[in-house]
């Protein structure tokens, strides 16, 4: 295991009164993939949009807890959340491509941080398409609307946009279970492309794309954590019984 | 032995259809129809009577289409009249115009503030303020711009205080609830991972807001804007109160003046059926019409837009 990209300590997020992470202090590696796993409500996505600060704009969310990132935790009221947004991408079940061309799509991100020069965005879209193996299926029709794109080409599309801004860290919410299974398999392809440049966070339903795709596996078990290890480890010898109890599909 | 054939047959006496269903079902549709024949006759109708009295001067060779739409001079009892409807167009395009221009930045913002940035007070709050403009009977809102923006404009600026800028101010705040309740419809629709997609790439709310929120509502806000002019167009009641009725071209926005609509319920009161001056009030009517297709069009057009 390489250098680590982020660890979170004692992290805790509450809706009101209820708490729906517990405590949790996880080491996240550099150029890996870690999965998120667990039932229905157990917190998986509330612990991934704390870690960008998505959780700011949602009402009566509060974080406590630190989450440190280059030396800096991203929860101090003086770290710069555009900034951090930058450094840290994100993509939802919901494929969700701004009304605009797939060029404009891909070049938003980097306007917003400034960059104009023409000949440098077009850079930046060729690159992040190329990435993302859009490129050969949009390279003629860049400016043509990105809704005119399957439910599979709009989830990389998205996976395209937060890339562009160049980020170390890339955090998906369940990426590929509103996709039929050609564009499943080409989404988890490009994250185990992705792996070489970025840290993964993936929550996945899907224990066979777990299995797949990931290095380390998290168990959440009602916002605690219940088990982290090596994919290979909690696949096939986990520690807790109901760790084995989930994967094997014995409650759920 | 023969148990199983008498259920067939129960069973089949069930499934013929009840006289009553049938007369109910005929009388059902007959009434609709009725009511969608009548409405379509009466649209109709309306329509060619205003056509067929409004094209009657030209059709007659009283007065040429150019005498109307380009003259100056509105001079119906004049030896010989003159029906020069220019000060009135230009007078009902510059009121609508300018309260289209005046309401809209507020009612985009107030559609933002409700959608994007305080719901629940925009919601318990503002919409109900805004809702209860739109009942407001325009009498009132005319008496109002009568004793409050008139004589304001008549302290503040030169002139008597009458005139187009009055008129497009009362519309503005007539104007508001359409241009913000579609504003509104618009924002609320917006599928909720734009914004969230917007702010992870690092944008902030402002930012969201005006570079994607607005652009991607552009066409439904334009609508808004466009259904705005149209209620602007033909409003006349609180128009006529405050903007003078002066038949002349305003040279300025506080100059006295008159709309197609007001110069319609001023004169109509004066003019014999039949008689040309009464077939020209008619003439304007169509005029108002006409603009009236036209705007459906280009909501039409717009939404079309919206759509894609
Ligand atoms: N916006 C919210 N407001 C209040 N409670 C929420 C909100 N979002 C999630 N929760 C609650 O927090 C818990 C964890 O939810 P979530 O993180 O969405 O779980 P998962 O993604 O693992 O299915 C659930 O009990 C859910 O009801
Ligand atoms: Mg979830």
């Amino acid at each position: 295991m390489g250098e680590k990209a982020f660890f979170t300590k004692d992290l805790s997020v509450y809706y009101g009164e209820k708490q729906a992470i517990k405590k949790i202090s996880m080491d996240f590696p550099s150029r890996e993939v870690i999965a998120l796993i667990g039932p229905s409500g157990c917190g998986k996505s509330t612990f991934l949009r704390s870690l960008n600060r998505m959780n700011d704009v949602i009402p009566g969310a509060r974080v406590e807890g630190q989450i440190w990132i280059d030396g800096r935790d991203i929860n101090d009221p003086a770290t710069d959340v555009v900034l951090l947004r930058q450094k840290i991408g994100m993509v939802w079940q919901k494929p969700n491509p701004f009304h605009k061309s797939i060029y404009e799509n891909i070049a938003f991100g980097p306007r917003y941080h400034g960059i104009r020069d023409k000949k440098k965005l077009d850079e930046i879209v060729e690159s992040s398409l190329r990435k993302t193996a859009l490129w050969d299926e949009v390279k003629d029709r860049l400016h043509r609307s990105a809704l005119a794109l399957s439910g599979g080409q709009q989830q990389r599309l998205c996976i395209a946009r937060s890339v562009a801004v160049q980020p170390s860290i890339l955090l998906m919410d369940e990426p590929a279970s509103a996709l039929d299974p050609v564009s499943t398999a080409k989404v988890e392809e490009l994250i185990a492309e992705l792996k070489r440049e970025y840290c993964i966070v993936i929550v996945t339903h899907n224990m066979y794309q777990a299995a797949r795709v990931s290095d380390k596996t998290a168990f959440f078990l009602m916002g605690d954590l219940v088990e982290y290890d090596t994919t290979q480890k909690i696949f096939t010898n986990p520690s807790h019984r109901s760790t084995d109890d989930y994967i094997s599909g014995r409650f759920g | 032995m023969n148990t199983p054939v008498k259920e067939d047959r129960t069973a089949g006496d069930r499934l013929t259809r009840y006289p009553k269903h049938i007369r109910e079902d005929w009388f059902g549709r007959v009434y609709v129809y009725l009511c969608v024949a009548l409405m379509v006759v009466t649209i109709f109708s309306i329509v060619w009577f205003i056509a067929s009295k409004g094209l009657n001067p030209f059709v007659s060779g009283a007065i040429g289409i150019p005498d109307l739409l380009l003259g100056h001079v509105w001079k119906p009892e004049g030896e010989p009249p003159l029906f020069g409807a220019l000060p009135f167009l230009a007078g009902s395009a510059s009121v609508s115009f300018i309260a289209a221009a005046i309401a809209a930045p507020f009612g985009f913002c107030a559609a933002v503030f409700m959608t994007q940035i305080a719901p629940k007070l925009g919601r318990t709050v503002l919409q109900p303020a805004i809702e209860l403009l739109a009942g407001i009977p325009s009498v009132v809102y005319g008496f109002v711009g009568l004793s409050v923006i008139v004589p304001f404009l008549r302290d503040n600026f030169p002139g008597q205080g009458f005139g187009i800028l009055a008129g497009a101010i009362v519309l503005s705040i007539m104007i508001l609830p359409t241009v913000t309740s579609i504003a509104t419809d618009a924002l609320s629709t917006l599928p909720a991972g734009l914004r969230e997609g917007s702010f992870a790439l690092g944008a902030t709310r402002w930012q969201t807001i005006y570079r994607l929120i607005l652009p991607t509502t552009l066409p439904s806000l334009l609508t808004g804007i466009v259904l705005g002019i149209s209620r602007a167009f033909g409003e006349a009641l609180a128009v006529q109160m405050v903007i003078g009725n002066a038949p002349h071209v305003p040279r300025s926005l506080l100059e006295s003046a008159a709309t197609l609509t007001s110069i319609i319920t001023l004169e109509m009161g004066n003019t014999v059926g039949g008689s040309l001056h009464n077939n020209v009030l008619w003439s304007l009517a169509l005029i108002l019409l006409l603009m009236t297709f036209l705007f459906v069009f280009i909501v039409r057009m717009l939404e079309r837009r919206a759509k894609r």
